[in-house]
């Protein structure tokens, strides 16, 4: 345990969700590519309920993970979904064109 | 006692309702019947009242039937108040209000509204035996605005007729600038003296008359005289005096029976009767003694020379209410109340009278008004002609007759009053009314020479159909001639000087002119020898000999002197261009504006600034803050990253 600490995990997990959230904004182009960001930042998260869940010696953080995996996989299944649809009804996945709800 | 009272009241009210609402079922000899018996119940039992407090030795009753509500003190009630002055006035409503309805039958016998008019005139006596009969300035206020109604909707009874309709709103319209008056009179009373009810407002005058109150800063008014001034201006209205007298000459368009029964005998006196039973204020303020004086003196000289150039039959009677209601109001402001009620019993009588005979005419005339048209109608309707000679003797004050006695008793308390208390006030009073017995018997005269003397001048076709009016008309013609005639010789002792009113009204002892008047009186046969050594008399008479001799012996010079005197007869044809000004000036007045509140305020700040302007703005605001949402997803979803950071930073480093 001597090299790694709590805090090297927790870095990680900023980063990744830093990625992340970068992705969203800098991606203007495609609606996957937003999904994955998605994802990433729920792998993020599941980082820390992992490396807290080891560190305070408490196994309720990694069922907690399990369920957001569960939820996620879900949720790009639905999501994935939703932009075949998309695409079928506009023939275009491209963010910049979903604009519908400007004011 | 107390159900006898109840029953005066509502019996016309039930068949008024009974009339209004089942007039179609019971038909019209039913709608006639059931208001004639209630009317005619009423009557007799005013007269019941009036006997048992005169001649029984009864006492004057004031009571309460019915306690509508209680709020903050001030209690709010129906209740009569049967004393000497409401019980004569009773009698006076009921007797005159009857005789109408029986002559309402011959009057309106083909009119299509007959169960409706019998509804109205039914529902009129009740409202003004609650005004008579009230205890306090509530019930006073809705008998005073229910006549008014009743009022407004007999004027406009021919509802087809344009003029009619003119005529009613503006009786409507001009009534309301007096109750404006009256009803700040009654919250001043209520603001001064805390109550409602007569008795304990007198009880406190005393104590109102020695409060003021700065209608405008820094000019104090006495708080009687406001009270009794405010109260007075409703009295303008009601009682037609100038210059709120317009609207009565055009009540004319009503049926006659209504223009004899409120708009001569009872309605319009509702005024004089108003200030009389509100002696104990007026007693208190020689200033609303004073205003009262000088508006009954106009009133009775100026009004009287309209009926001299009127052509219309009704008009002329209409010009000589208003004149006679001018001398009640100066009998009112010399403190000569008794006087006052006095003119108004006998004026009730002969001027019911000649509007009933004027009426007559009219049916005759089939429907003409204009006596132009008329003439020689002598021979033709004699008891029409006597009757309407017993009225218009007793109108001009003919030595015997009962408008004799009540006219030359006003003129010379007005006398007593000046005489006592000097000042130009009671002058200028006293010449008005001196000067208006010649007017009066001037116009009374020309009416009834060219009515019923002199040459024929309707067309052959009304010539060959005239004939004395039905038994239903002459009836009570010749029933309301007998107190004309006659009622001044028992009345005039104890009305006058014989404290027959008691404590009903009140007079300062240092107004004492009906007292001083009452020690040179000795018997009603007396009172004429009296008044052959005073001026009326003679103006009275020299009035009928002028009229005489102008209309009658030579036409052509009434048509000679009205073109010598054109600009004055053009000033009285005109009615002192009265309705040019309040037309030109009121009217336009209000609807100037009117207009400049509608295109400035509701135009342009209601609907311009905060109706619109609300819309506009909140337009512009969101023309603005719309770029916010660009619809894009990221802007969301890193506005939301800023939200949560930023709270998350603030309960870190703040919480």
């Amino acid at each position: 345990m001597s090299g790694i600490g709590l805090q090297h995990y927790l870095t990680l997990s900023a980063i990744l969700f830093s990625l992340a959230v970068a992705g969203i904004f800098i991606n203007r182009k495609n609606v996957i590519l937003l999904l994955m960001c998605i994802e990433l930042m729920l792998l993020a998260v599941n980082f820390n309920f992992v490396a807290f869940s080891r560190y305070v010696g408490n196994e309720l953080g990694q069922i907690f993970v399990f369920f957001i995996l569960t939820v996620a996989a879900a949720e790009a299944a639905i999501g994935l979904a939703i932009l075949v649809v998309l695409f079928r009804s506009r023939r275009s996945i491209d963010v910049e064109n979903m604009d519908a709800m400007k004011g | 006692m107390k159900a006898m009272h109840l029953t005066i009241v509502l019996a016309p009210l039930v068949a008024a309702i009974v009339a209004g609402v089942f007039g179609r079922r019971i038909g019209r000899a039913g709608a006639h019947w059931v208001t004639i018996l209630a009317v005619g119940l009423s009557a007799v039992l005013s007269l019941l009242v009036l006997k048992h407090l005169v001649f029984d030795g009864g006492e004057a009753q004031n009571y309460t039937v019915y306690t509508w509500a209680v709020t903050d003190g001030l209690r709010m009630e129906v209740g009569f108040l049967v004393d000497r002055l409401s019980a004569l006035m009773m009698v006076v409503v009921t007797f005159v209000s009857l005789m109408v309805h029986v002559y309402t039958i011959g009057y309106m016998h083909d009119d299509p509204g007959y169960q409706r008019f019998f509804s109205y005139i039914s529902l009129f006596t009740f409202a003004m035996l609650m005004l008579v009969m009230s205890n306090n300035f509530l019930q006073l206020f809705f008998g005073w605005e229910a006549v008014g109604l009743v009022s407004y909707l007999l004027i406009g009874f021919w509802y087809k007729k344009p003029t009619a309709i003119v005529a009613n709103l503006k009786a409507f319209l001009v009534n309301r600038v007096g109750d404006f008056g009256f009803i700040l009179g009654i919250a001043a009373v209520v603001a001064f003296a805390g109550t409602l009810d007569y008795a304990e407002t007198f009880a406190q005058a005393e104590r109102i008359a020695g409060q003021e109150i700065e209608i405008f800063a820094a000019s104090p008014w006495n708080a009687m005289t406001v009270i009794c001034i405010l109260l007075f201006i409703g009295a303008m209205g009601k009682s037609a005096q100038a210059p709120l007298h317009v609207w009565l000459p055009d009540s004319m368009e009503g049926p006659t029976p209504i223009s004899a029964l409120i708009h001569a005998a009872t309605m319009v006196t509702a005024g004089i009767y108003m200030v009389a039973r509100m002696s104990p204020l007026y007693e208190l303020s020689a200033t609303a003694l004073g205003f009262v004086l000088i508006i009954g003196a106009v009133t009775a000289f100026f009004m009287g020379l309209l009926g001299i150039v009127q052509n219309d039959i009704k008009r002329v009677v209409a010009y000589s209410t208003l004149s006679q209601l001018g001398y009640m109001t100066v009998a009112l402001g010399a403190s000569a109340y008794a006087a006052g009620i006095f003119h108004l019993m006998t004026h009730a009588f002969f001027k019911a009278l000649l509007f009933l005979a004027a009426g007559s005419v009219i049916i005759a005339m089939h429907h003409q008004q204009d006596i132009r048209r008329m003439g020689g109608l002598r021979k033709y309707m004699p008891v029409t002609y006597w009757t309407a000679l017993i009225g218009s003797l007793a109108l001009i004050g003919f030595p015997g007759t009962a408008g004799f006695f009540s006219k030359d008793a006003l003129i010379e308390a007005v006398h007593a009053a000046w005489v006592q208390q000097g000042g130009m006030a009671h002058a200028i009073a006293y010449w008005s009314v001196l000067l208006g017995v010649f007017v009066t018997a001037l116009y009374s005269f020309r009416l009834f020479f060219l009515v019923f003397h002199g040459e024929e001048r309707m067309d052959a076709a009304t010539r060959g159909h005239l004939h004395e009016s039905p038994s239903v008309v002459t009836v009570p013609l010749i029933l309301l001639a007998i107190p004309s005639l006659l009622v001044g010789w028992p009345a005039i002792g104890p009305l006058l000087f014989g404290g027959f009113f008691g404590d009903a009204i009140r007079v300062a002892p240092e107004h004492g002119a009906l007292a001083a008047v009452g020690e040179e009186f000795h018997g009603p046969a007396g009172f004429i020898l009296h008044a052959f050594g005073g001026p009326a008399v003679y103006l009275a008479l020299a009035g009928l000999a002028v009229a005489w001799y102008v209309w009658l012996r030579r036409p052509a010079l009434a048509a000679q002197a009205s073109e010598r005197l054109s600009g004055l007869y053009r000033l009285l044809v005109n009615k002192y261009y009265a309705d040019e000004l309040y037309q030109r000036v009121f009217a336009a007045g209000g609807r100037g504006i009117g207009t400049v509140l509608w295109k400035a305020g509701d135009e342009v700040v209601i609907d311009g600034v905060l109706v619109n302007g609300t819309a506009r703005g909140i337009g512009r605001i969101a023309a603005v803050v719309r770029r916010m949402q660009s619809g894009y997803l990221y802007h969301y979803a890193f506005a939301m990253v800023i939200g949560l950071t930023a709270l998350l930073g603030w309960m870190l480093w703040a919480g």
